[in-house]
């Protein structure tokens, strides 16, 4: 066993049959609640997709070797153009920096993607499954563009920003990784430790379009 | 507010996504334990602060998180180049006095 098959994994996943419970970091907010009572019309659509898998790799671009055992786990070959993701079934790669991407994948898979990443690679490279620190907040609708122009500097128009580009930015006074899905839909990739801040900061910035919050 | 180019992410974005990290190329000496004080304080503490084109470490903090090199007019802020870490400028004082 090399050493790098020897690092300890965990499954992080809330065992659910313990009698553990997975919270998302907007559960204080019950957006069940305020879907059911809110508006049913609006031009801005807020919905969290919270407790997925998290995974940041990070590897040598230039290193064949690595480069094609991450694409034989993942199924896709990883987007190595700036700013470009790939999505195959559930599993979506965000291109972060040159040496860095993002995957995300639906929770209950992410500790069997972590356990073959670690069997299928070998040498230098790092795999950190930061599920716990982040959530994604989804936002469409036809005023969606107006609102994200209140909080971030990147220039959303569609020939700056097509479908499936990924950028990290700062968004209101955090940050987010923003990435388009749609004409006028968009994934915000934040923080926990920010979730509250900026679920107040688009419900402010939605209210002049009107905000419907789905669940 | 300076539109910059990130090498990295190859794209102009705003000058907010970036830090300045002070003077480039400063090269710390191979045997520190042979240097004078005085070539050690100036190593660590004494720093250029030129009236025209400086070579500057910026880095991409709330982009990629990536370091590279700017050459930029200290009197217009115009930015004259960007360039990666590891790569000399093509920009120097003497190619633009020659002009």
């Amino acid at each position: 066993m090399s050493d790098t098959n020897s690092v300890a994994i965990m499954n992080q996943v809330p065992d659910a049959a313990a009698g553990v419970r997975a919270e998302s970091p907007l559960h204080h907010a019950d957006l069940a609640t305020v879907a059911h009572k809110g508006n049913k019309i609006g031009g801005v659509h807020f919905r969290e997709v919270g407790l997925m898998g998290h995974l940041t790799l990070r590897c040598d671009p230039n290193n064949a070797e690595l480069i094609g055992a991450a694409a034989r786990v993942l199924g896709v070959e990883l987007p190595l153009t700036p700013l470009s993701s790939v999505e195959s079934g559930g599993t979506i790669v965000r291109w972060i920096a040159p040496d860095e991407w993002l995957i995300t994948v639906p929770n209950d898979q992410s500790f069997d993607l972590e356990t073959r990443f670690r069997a299928e690679m070998s040498g230098h490279y790092s795999l950190v499954n930061g599920s716990g620190g982040l959530t994604i907040y989804q936002v469409s609708g036809e005023n969606v563009v107006d609102m994200l122009k209140k909080s971030t500097p990147v220039d959303l128009h569609d020939s700056e920003f097509p479908v499936g580009k990924v950028v990290s930015t700062v968004f209101a006074k955090s940050g987010a990784v923003i990435r388009r899905t749609g004409a006028n839909e968009f994934e915000l990739l934040v923080r926990r430790s920010f979730a509250d801040y900026l679920w107040l900061w688009i419900q402010s910035a939605s209210a002049e379009f009107g905000l419907v919050v789905e669940a | 507010m300076l539109h910059i180019y990130c090498p990295h992410c190859c794209e102009y974005r705003e000058e907010e996504e970036f830090h300045v990290k002070g003077q480039a190329h400063l090269a710390r000496p191979l045997d520190p334990e042979a240097c004078s004080d005085k070539e050690w304080g100036e190593y660590l503490y004494f720093r250029k602060n030129p009236r025209g084109l400086h070579h500057e470490l910026w880095v991409h903090a709330a982009g990629c998180r990536k370091f590279f090199n700017v050459t930029r007019d200290t009197v217009s802020y115009e930015i004259k180049e960007v360039y990666l870490i590891g790569e000399k400028p093509s920009v120097v004082a003497a190619s633009v006095s020659a002009k």
